[in-house]
């Protein structure tokens, strides 16, 4: 069975980038149809079609939506504002969606808008998403012109490089033009957000998704998938496969399928020895969890989370130590510093890391990290100390003995030859040396 | 840009938002566009003036964001993503290649001041790693030995 697209559909046929090509497929069609429908209506058909977000937490969006207060409920306007500030590593999804279907997105936008009966919608996309943000104005530009909006406005906002802003209450922060920290919560954005505003914030994806539950309907939706969790989602693989890049699949595609019938496989003919299922942030698993299917249940039910769907791969080649030590030096780098236990426990995390790589750890530092991942996890602001945790904390757990290695050898039992050997971590040279002399 | 055509550029952006505070990343954007790609005090205070906000605030702000240059760069910048998906295919090679060919160290800039060199983290580009970012237009994948024509390419812009 050839799988149906829900999400890129079209794209590969036609410049879908222009408004004329997207009308050509039925593009802002199913907006009218939204339009056509009662805000109610259409947040039971979101509801109904179980859609959950795209972007890494899986809340399900007509909920979201239902928390959102209806118009005479509220003292102030509500907003819609999409989250395009993919900075996970291992995530390259949006960017696609952004580029090659950005109408799709923003019909998806307007959908959105339409439900929660807001007029002003934001589109909060990464500042080195340089090429996609004139993509998307382009596209935003296009759909104004030609009338589409109604009463409804869109906004794309460029951010300037920080992963934190891709966290919901630090996005809001950002976008209201302080330091992109996140808020204590609750109260959530749906009820208190931009501007103090009732605000629904969602993924890309999952906003881009919309367009298609009202095309097909919930029944034929639904039929995609996996029944807990319904539809498409564009999977981001890469690492150490022989055809990396974004496949959009039904949810529920075993890793065994995505990894070895889409990506052909792990280069070289190696071994396959670790997984990486959604995203740096989430736990790792090992090569005989090869046949989870990737949706958000199935994942969770094996030990990690389904995350941003970015399957990392990593063959027999890397030492999971270095491995660990650049993902910790990348959250400590993009620890916001707001709150104790993040900021400091991903630092604690590299200093312990770096010494177990550099052969100066002992058996005591194990337990010593192991001790400040208890400290971070659920103790932090956000979801970036765990997430910190989730990644460090699950190499040490799942490859133990290789840890226990560096220890008892002193030294890093790779010798070099590790695919990653030497990789520094930007957190050491992001410091601006200062120029002497700057040329006119 | 002039300082007035900034002035009225920076107003426009303030009109898009309900709160005009908002403005102040793009604003950012266009002044380290003005002043030849970073902030000095001057460009913070002119954000400050055009945003009707304390210097403090602005800078509290440029502070934060990794694309805001509070330090003079080069003309041109090399970036190289080194995160989780390129490292794993090789990016600590790529910035052996761009160091040696370079002759300065991540994070420094040449002695010409033609080129900043740093390592940036995930880029979003990890199924085409390694991910090379050159004036923030993407290159990708980039071998090591891509590396002598890139610059030579930047150099003569």
């Amino acid at each position: 069975m050839a799988a149906e697209l829900t999400i890129l559909t079209g794209a590969d046929e036609r410049d879908l980038t222009k408004l004329d090509q997207y009308r050509a497929i039925g593009g802002y069609a199913q907006l009218e149809k939204a339009r056509g429908m009662g805000p109610e209506q259409l947040i039971e058909t979101v509801t109904n079609a179980k859609l959950r977000g795209r972007g890494g937490a899986g809340f399900a969006m007509g909920r979201k939506m239902s928390l959102v207060p209806p118009p005479d409920k509220r003292r102030s306007p509500a907003y819609v504002v999409a989250n395009a500030d993919e900075s996970e590593p291992g995530a390259f999804k949006d960017r696609e969606i952004m580029r090659r279907v950005p109408h799709r997105f923003v019909e998806g936008c307007l959908i959105a808008a339409h439900g929660i009966q807001s007029q002003n919608v934001f589109i909060y996309i990464r500042g080195e998403y340089l090429t996609e943000y004139e993509v998307l104005s382009d596209a935003v530009e296009e759909a104004r012109a030609a009338g589409v909006f109604g009463d409804c406005d869109v906004v794309v906002h460029r951010g300037a490089g920080a992963y934190i802003c891709g966290e919901e209450s630090a996005l809001l922060d950002s976008l209201e033009g302080k330091r992109g920290q996140p808020r204590p919560r609750p109260p959530f954005p749906p009820v208190t957000g931009l501007y103090s505003g009732p605000t629904l914030v969602n993924n890309v994806q999952t906003i881009a998704s919309l367009p298609a539950i009202l095309e097909l309907g919930v029944e034929r939706y639904s039929e995609l998938g996996v029944e807990a969790a319904p539809g498409t989602v564009v999977y981001s693989l890469s690492g150490n496969v022989n055809k990396p890049g974004n496949y959009e699949l039904p949810l529920g595609t075993t890793l065994r399928e995505l990894i070895f019938e889409h990506g052909h496989g792990i280069v070289d003919g190696r071994g396959l020895k670790a997984i990486i299922p959604g995203g740096s942030s989430v736990l790792v698993f090992t090569p005989d969890q090869i046949d989870v299917p990737l949706d958000f249940d199935s994942v969770q039910a094996a030990g990690s989370f389904l995350g941003s769907a970015a399957v990392i791969v990593v063959d027999d080649r890397a030492c999971m130590v270095q491995l660990g030590l650049r993902g910790a030096k990348f959250y400590m780098h993009e620890s916001c510093g707001k709150c104790t236990p993040c900021r400091e426990g991903t630092r604690w995390l590299v200093q312990l890391l770096e010494r177990i790589e550099g052969g100066e750890g002992t058996r005591s530092d194990l337990d010593l990290l192991r001790d400040v991942c208890d400290r971070i996890l659920g103790k932090s602001l956000c979801a970036l100390g765990d997430f910190a945790v989730y990644c460090v904390g699950s190499y040490v757990e799942k490859f133990y003995d290789e840890f226990k290695r560096h220890v008892d050898e002193g030294g890093c039992p790779f010798d070099g030859a590790s695919s990653i050997d030497g990789v520094l971590a930007p957190s050491d040279t992001h410091v601006h040396k200062h120029l002497p002399l700057v040329p006119a | 840009m002039t300082a007035t055509e900034f002035h009225d550029r920076v107003q426009e952006l303030r009109a898009l938002y309900p709160d005009g505070r908002s403005a102040v990343m793009g604003a950012l954007h266009l002044a380290q566009k003005r002043h030849d790609g970073w902030l000095p005090v001057e460009a913070l205070e002119e954000v400050a003036d055009a945003m009707e906000l304390t210097p403090a605030h602005v800078q509290s702000v440029a502070s934060f964001y990794d694309m805001y240059h509070l330090e003079p760069v080069g003309r041109h910048s090399i970036e190289v993503c080194t995160n989780l998906s390129c490292a794993l295919v090789g990016a600590q090679a790529v910035v052996d290649a761009l160091a040696e060919e370079l002759g300065v160290a991540p994070g420094e800039t040449t002695e010409d001041g033609a080129i900043s060199f740093r390592l940036v983290e995930c880029a979003g580009g990890c199924g085409y790693a390694p991910v090379v970012v050159v004036d923030q237009r993407y290159r990708e994948p980039v071998r090591p030995d891509e590396i002598p024509a890139l610059v030579e390419e930047i150099r003569g812009r």
